[in-house]
């Protein structure tokens, strides 16, 4: 059983993670009025305490222990039997880390250009609200930062991004609120019913889970209202459009984070809400969200090979490898939900990489286009193999991270779902397809007059890519701290879901 | 038979009518002396309004624990009530008159004038708008509804420059007339029914009243007709159409005054009627305020998607906030449910963070759009003034986005805890339904919040004029800003008004 540990440390780590760049955010925006030079400095040391604060966090995790650690529940809207809750296991820990690892990066790598104060300002907020969201054990706590975290994305893709922003904002922001417009109305529906059988109002989502139990018609229901949510924020097919707006639209540093963290809140919240709160209903979906999540495999991938656009081609290429990561987290086995949950994180690190040398390439040559791109192996050679490295990855070569986390899920996968698993196989296959093609087209050849001045990655860029690379290769070739973190909490879930759906 | 010498006039409260005599002493004030002297210096006029709402508030905060030890009461024979649902509603009314009085002093000074009139109407329609919340009686209700409603009407008409002012007062007149002979006709055929016009009377004759079926048709229709007459004053869909015109033609001050003060009493004195009243036919009226309910919703934000005029998006995002406001009445008609006092706390709640929230966005407007204030209407509040905004005075900028995003209902402001409180209301009764198009509405609601944060963060500005913020005006939004956020951060606050909340005075 998943249960809460009640220990208590002398440190609120957790709760630092979120209030530390909430406080940080407003000091950025005053600081911005007298002292903008200052705000770079400020929000660099907030992202990076931050980031120590999750490295810290890793460290001190008590890798065989199932259950949450660190916890903090102070009561915050007691009429409503609301509480702040916060708590990580071996599901949300990596999430957590990748959070902490990756602002910093992107606050230190990626030059805003323009009105940096607001920038670092909406960025340390999305960071208060990414953390919120992926340690939250409140259902109301969890949506306030799920929904929060619209609000500073909303002004990043508005603000920074490229010509099509302010209707990708936009689309953004109603998409993703519509969603969770029927994820109120089903966390207030499951809290009500919940009442009856706990007789008191709670919105902790152990208790509830632990503790109440509903009628199958209801709980399909509200599975659905949550299902909506996270099929949008995932996003999955035919939910999906806003995704590829999103992210061609958005600033570098606005894509990184989305494909990075953002979409992982989808996947993430089918884990610790949708499945977990309604296991039989979940049983009940998963036909349809196997096809969903094939369905956006094999799409994403045939949708990337014909976008002419580098940027674009790798936001459907996310499409695609989340239809891998819901494959997984409903096949409901130990490997393929563990393998969703690596896969989570793996993702995160190499689309992340993905988008910011894609972003590189615009800074040098201003353009997307992959017609425009040629040579530039020749030319920055050094550059040409990070992308190298980062590119595998994301196609799953056996010796970095993507395999890892791929070839649990489809062996996860292959008992419950198999027909399902034996497509998406498939686009494995698509996936070397459009990004080695890509990578042909863009870096060999002889490179025309324009792309022969390609510079060559720089000190910093390359201090920054390493991260990633370093990373991308720990985690292929040894990845057994990382399972050893994840399998026990994945395994107790496992356990409680199919205690449920005996 | 009572012959003269025998009659004994009913006992008076004089304590808990105070909030009512101080309005009625300022505005009376206003205009004996104000009449009778020059141009007030210092803006005295509005620091007096807004002194006797002050006064008002604290006399309603100490009445608010004589409340809670003592109970609910009526007061006067009847004619009142005293209890929390009323009032919660005299604090907000009176913090909206304070904001108002601020924002429309600062309007005036631009527009070379400064009279007493304003503020006197403002306090009157206060006293108005106080007697409908707090009415235990249908005729008393009438009469807090006229005074309301006639100054409702001058000040919509007041800028007597412009002859979109004066369209607006006159359409707002005529459609108010209407519906006011609607409802005073629903008052004749429930008094022919019941033989009274008491809230609680009706109620227990009602409830012991054996369906005749041509009386009770009767009596359907006079509930039909009070309701339409409250749709009218709250601009329910589809009783809506002068809504928009009025609120786009009315001087940018009045309109706040109207979308807060004139809804607040409305629809806390149509849940009263509703509650008290009309319990035993709850399964009649529900149905209809749910479909009422939806209708606003949807028509509301959907019609607000394509204004181009800032004062008509909000007047028919202040619709679909109504239709909001009415799930909660709606979660109160399940009478069978343990929950449905919720559906009470809920409306209560939203009114008054809604209040504060709308008061904040029209000051702004107000603000923002004045300096073309003397010319032609349509074009001096289009959306394209916002154009730049946040980049011409970012603290305006940031103040109007909080208070939209606390429109559209995001977590962390009011508006979430309002919207959540009476979506939890609805659920908890089963009207999932309805909950859901709420919900759908509020995100297309959204759609055009962010439509304004576009223009004002987003887009450049095309003129270059500073855009000016006076002082009253600014502590106005301050406080409307600052309420917004502490509510969000710290929803106890007014969730922790809410336990006596629901027991409406009926002895």
């Amino acid at each position: 059983m998943i249960g809460a540990s009640t220990e208590v440390l002398a440190f609120p780590i957790l709760s630092s993670l979120v209030i530390l760049p909430l406080l940080s955010s407003i000091v950025v925006a005053l600081l911005g009025r007298t002292r903008a030079e200052w705000t770079k400095l400020a929000a660099l040391t907030s992202s990076v305490t931050t980031g120590a604060l999750s490295l810290w966090l890793l460290g001190a995790f008590k890798s065989g222990d199932a259950g949450f650690q660190f916890v903090s529940n102070q009561p915050w809207i007691s009429q409503w039997g609301i509480s702040w809750h916060l708590g990580v296991d071996g599901i949300s820990l990596f999430l957590v880390v990748l959070t902490g690892i990756l602002f910093p990066l992107v606050i230190v790598g990626i030059d805003p250009h323009h009105n940096e104060t607001s920038y670092f300002a909406w960025m340390l907020l999305l960071q208060a609200g990414v953390m919120g969201s992926f340690m939250a054990l409140d259902l109301f706590l969890f949506f306030v930062m799920f929904e929060i975290v619209l609000v500073p994305m909303y002004f990043l893709i508005g603000g920074w991004g490229y010509d099509q922003r302010v209707y990708a904002a936009t689309k953004f922001f109603l998409y993703t609120m519509a969603g969770s417009a029927f994820m109120l109305v089903g966390i207030i529906a499951t809290v009500s019913l919940a009442r009856r059988d706990l007789g008191f109002v709670t919105f902790d989502v152990i208790k509830i889970a632990e503790g109440a139990t509903f009628s199958t018609n209801a709980a399909r229901w509200l599975f659905v209202s949550f299902a909506i949510a996270f099929a949008v924020k995932v996003p999955l097919f035919p939910v999906h459009t806003w995704l590829p707006d999103a992210h061609t639209q958005a600033p570098t540093g606005g894509s990184v984070i989305l494909a990075g963290v953002l979409l992982k809140m989808g996947t993430y919240g089918f884990l610790r809400f949708g499945v977990y709160l309604f296991p039989q209903a979940a049983m009940w979906a998963r036909p349809v969200l196997y096809t969903l999540a094939v369905i956006g495999v094999i799409y994403g991938a045939i949708a990337a090979t014909m976008q002419r656009d580098l940027k674009r081609l790798v936001a459907y290429s996310s499409v695609a490898h989340l239809g891998f990561i819901v494959l997984g987290t409903f096949a409901l086995s130990s490997q393929a939900v563990t393998g969703a949950v690596v896969q989570m994180v793996n993702h995160g690190v190499s689309t992340g990489a993905l988008f910011l040398l894609v972003g590189m390439i615009y800074e040098r040559r201003h353009t997307r286009e992959i017609s425009e791109l040629r040579g530039i192996q020749h030319v920055a050679p050094v550059f040409a193999a990070i992308f190298t490295v980062v590119m595998l990855s994301s196609v799953g070569l056996p010796g970095l991270n993507g395999f890892v986390g791929e070839f649990l899920i489809l062996i996860g996968s292959f008992e419950s779902a198999r027909w399902w698993t034996i497509i998406a196989t498939v686009g494995v296959v698509l996936a070397a397809l459009y990004l080695l093609w890509a990578y042909q087209r863009v870096f060999h050849g002889e490179p025309d007059e324009a792309n022969s001045s390609f510079k060559e990655i720089n000190i910093k860029e390359g201090m920054l890519m390493s991260v990633f690379v370093a990373i991308i290769v720990f985690t292929g070739v040894y990845p057994k701290p990382v399972l050893e973190r994840i399998e026990p909490s994945v395994n107790s879930f496992i356990e409680h879901v199919e205690s449920r759906t005996k | 038979m009572n012959d003269i010498s025998t009659f004994v006039g009913p006992v008076i409260d004089w304590l808990a009518i105070s909030p009512l005599l101080a309005l009625l002493a300022g505005a009376l004030v206003l205009l004996l002396v104000g009449s009778l002297t020059g141009e007030w210096p210092w803006r005295l006029y509005a620091h007096l309004a807004a002194l006797s709402a002050v006064v008002a508030i604290f006399v309603s905060v100490r009445l608010w624990d004589d409340v809670d030890t003592n109970g609910a009461r009526l007061l006067i024979g009847g004619a009142l009530a005293l209890d929390q649902f009323a009032l919660l509603g005299t604090i907000a009314i009176c913090l909206a008159i304070v904001l108002v009085s601020y924002l429309t002093s600062d309007y005036l000074h631009r527009e070379g004038v400064d009279m007493p009139e304003i503020y006197a109407l403002y306090l009157t329609a206060g006293i108005g708008a106080l007697v409908m919340i707090a009415s235990n009686d249908l005729v008393v209700l009438f009469l807090g509804l006229e005074t309301l409603s006639l100054s409702l009407y001058l000040l919509a008409a007041s800028n007597r420059q412009q002859v979109s002012s004066q369209e607006a007062g006159l359409k707002y007149f005529i459609l108010g007339g209407f519906a006011s002979a609607f409802f005073l006709y629903g008052v004749a055929l429930v008094y022919g029914v019941t033989g009274s016009t008491r809230l609680i009377n009706l109620n227990t004759a009602l409830a012991s009243f054996i369906p005749v079926p041509r009386n009770d048709a009767v009596l359907l229709i006079g509930i039909g007709m009070i309701l339409i007459g409250f749709a009218f004053k709250v601009s329910l869909v589809p009783f809506q159409a002068w809504t928009p015109d009025v609120y786009q033609g009315a001087p940018t001050p009045t309109t706040a005054f109207m979308a807060s003060v004139g809804k607040i009493a409305a629809l806390v004195a149509l849940v009263r009627v509703f509650v008290v009243a009309f319990p035993s036919r709850s399964d009649d009226w529900g149905a209809i305020i749910l479909v009422l309910s939806a209708l606003t919703l949807v028509v509301g934000s959907v019609v607000a998607v394509v204004q181009t005029n800032i004062k008509r998006m909000l007047a028919y995002s202040s619709i679909s906030h109504a239709g909001f406001i009415l799930v909660g009445l709606e979660a109160a008609s399940h009478r069978a449910s343990p929950n449905v006092d919720d559906g009470l706390i809920g409306v209560a709640v939203y009114v008054v963070l809604y209040a504060a929230m709308v008061v904040g966005t029209f000051g702004v407007v107000s603000v923002v759009t004045s300096d073309q204030a003397n010319s032609d209407a349509s074009g001096s509040t289009s959306l394209d003034s916002f154009k730049g905004l946040a980049k011409n005075q970012p603290m305006l900028g940031l103040a109007m986005t909080v208070l939209l995003l606390a429109q559209a209902g995001m977590p962390l402001t009011s508006g979430f805890v309002a919207k959540f409180g009476v979506i939890q209301a609805a659920v908890s009764v089963g009207s999932y339904e309805l909950a859901v198009i709420a919900m759908v509405c509020a995100v297309i609601a959204a759609f055009v919040y962010l439509r304004i944060m576009v223009n004002m963060w987003l887009a450049d500005r095309t003129d270059t004029t500073t855009v000016v913020v006076p002082t009253l005006s600014r502590i106005s939004i301050g406080v409307a800003v600052v309420i917004t956020l502490v509510v969000g951060f710290l929803p106890s606050l007014v969730l922790n008004l809410g336990s006596n909340l629901a027991e409406l005075a009926s002895k």
